[in-house]
């Protein structure tokens, strides 16, 4: 099963920490996804770069609405991703919990449906 | 839902009432194993509920047979085999769900079902699984009481006043969740065993307190409900037997649970614990209570609902309130307070202060633990109480007219309006 990590949080906050502090942060997310690649459980992951350079682009009636910023205005912002393999949902949770981000903003974890069960039952 | 309307069709005859019964006692247990080998909640489900139909007829005809809860389950459990079956052949003609059709090759003919087969194991996986912390805690009661329980959608509608169509919704949704998400069907590893159980502790006393706490109208149902999350209690000390904190919860339950006849009047008013008839507690319930909590507390491993059995232990050997052992009470509520800092414990802790100190420490202690209890109709009702012992009438009126601002529970207003026209408003 796959499962994404969308991790959100506080842009403000995570600015206002010092660059020791960062550093050790950064560190700790390296380490994270190397022992989700030693396990062959890392299919991808990023930091995205702030929001400030987020595009939102809907089309209606066939015109293309192009605006500046995020979908959606919240405290909390998308600020990076992990798409890992993972037994079920305990392991998932496991892994959430291991992202630093975790412990300052919030961590959603959400089955791919790729690879789900699919029947509707 | 089908078995009350089937029984009641085949009215009250020999067969019917053992299906009733073993329907209520096995539905847990077989509803386990079917869930294991299905894979799906709703697979299970259908399958026990053939089995139960054709229970309905065959047991007419041939007699009840010598283990009915065996019959159910391989019947059952060859019923589930031809659906999943039917649904592999569906599934051939759309290879793409390959997933699917290797669960099913993976299915073997069903073996018989004997008094010797036993899973302990499936029905402590589904307790897990039911209360897993990824599904919210209405989730959480809502699926346990169906699954383990057995108690139908109406049933469990009825006894939280929700429509039915919600908590249909809500069943559907959490059965949808556990298979999308991959929700494991099976008992956590040790490292987090202690975590899960807690939050599956939580899930059977918020059933029980939801059938404890008074709500006027449907109080029967409401029994019911205590008398379930006691049976759920027990099939827990019964699968973890290491665990003192299991037999404390059942002893609590047991405990408070004993003074239910005499806890609300003939007019269905609330009776505080001191003017209750001690006479109308149940002994029986006492005694199986006393005898638990003292195992538990012998393993040295105390926890919250230990100290509360022990508090409940102490008033339910107490002849009177006078004659109360004010100082153990006092002691164990600070125990408890090491262990879980709630408002409520620090209000309790407090009342039994004013027993045992007297009433101006217990209201000292009250207005202390004020500030974030502002809002809660118990810290002004509590308050309220220590006032009017005290005399100061007019000051014990504001309080409980605070505290009838605070609540919407029926009966807690109705003690409420009483208290006020005794102190004179």
């Amino acid at each position: 099963m796959k499962y994404i990590m969308l991790i959100y949080q506080n842009e403000p906050q995570w600015n206002a920490i010092s660059e020791t502090e960062r550093q050790q942060i950064y560190l700790e997310y390296r380490k994270l996804r190397d022992e989700l690649q030693n396990s062959g459980k890392f299919v991808a992951g990023s930091q995205l770069q702030p929001i400030g350079t987020a595009t939102s682009v809907r089309v209606r009636d066939g015109k293309e609405l192009v605006t500046d910023g995020p979908f959606a205005e919240t405290h909390e912002h998308l600020g990076g991703f992990f798409l890992v393999e993972a037994r079920d949902l305990d392991e998932a949770m496991k892994i959430a919990a291991k992202i630093p981000s975790a412990r300052m903003g919030t961590i959603e974890v959400r089955p791919l449906a790729e690879g789900a069960p699919a029947v509707a039952r | 839902m089908l078995l009350r309307e089937y029984a009641t069709l085949a009215g009250m005859s020999n067969p019917s009432e053992t299906l009733e019964r073993v329907f209520r006692e096995e539905y847990g247990r077989i509803i386990a194993t079917l869930i294991r080998i299905a894979g799906s909640f709703d697979l299970a489900e259908e399958s026990l509920q053939e089995a139960f139909a054709s229970a309905v007829s065959r047991w007419e005809e041939e007699g009840v047979p010598r283990n009915p809860g065996a019959w159910l389950t391989t019947v059952a459990h060859r019923k589930l085999i031809d659906s999943l079956r039917r649904e592999k052949t569906k599934i051939d003609k759309q290879t793409e769900l390959e997933h699917e059709a290797r669960r099913v090759e993976s299915l073997q003919e069903p073996p018989s079902f004997d008094d010797s087969t036993e899973y302990p194991d499936d029905r402590l996986r589904l307790i897990f699984t039911c209360c897993h912390p990824s599904l919210s805690s209405e989730v959480q009661v809502a699926l346990t009481l169906r699954t383990l329980g057995g108690l139908t959608t109406t049933e469990i509608a009825h006894a939280f006043l929700v429509p039915e169509p919600t908590l249909a919704q809500r069943l559907v949704r959490a059965k949808s969740k556990i298979r999308l998400a991959q929700i494991p069907y099976e008992v956590p590893s040790l490292d987090i065993l202690g975590e899960r159980l807690k939050s599956v502790q939580a899930v059977i006393y918020l059933i029980f307190n939801e059938g404890y706490s008074p709500t006027v109208g449907n109080s029967l149902v409401r029994r019911d409900l205590c008398a379930e999350a006691i049976r759920l209690s027990r099939v827990l000390c019964e699968l973890l037997r290491d665990e003192p904190e299991n037999f404390g919860l059942l002893a609590l339950m047991l405990l408070q649970g004993s003074r239910r006849d005499a806890r609300i009047n003939k007019d269905g008013e609330l009776v505080t614990l001191e003017e209750q008839d001690r006479s109308l507690w149940n002994r029986a319930e006492i005694e199986e209570g006393l005898r638990l909590v003292e195992r538990a507390l012998q393993t040295g491993r105390v926890g919250s609902y230990q100290i509360q059995a022990a508090i409940a232990a102490v008033h339910a050997e107490a002849p009177s309130v006078a004659e109360t052992d004010w100082r153990q009470i006092v002691a164990l509520y600070r125990e408890l307070m090491l262990i879980n800092s709630s408002p409520v414990v620090a209000l309790n802790h407090a009342a039994a202060v004013a027993m045992y100190e007297g009433l101006e420490s217990g209201l000292r202690l009250i207005e202390e633990a004020a500030g974030d209890l502002d809002q809660y109709y118990l810290y002004h009702a509590s308050r309220a109480d220590l006032l009017r012992r005290l005399n100061r009438l007019s000051d014990a009126a504001a309080a409980y007219t605070r505290a009838l601002s605070l609540t919407t529970n029926t009966v807690e207003q109705q003690y409420i309006r009483k208290r006020l026209s005794e102190v004179g408003l």
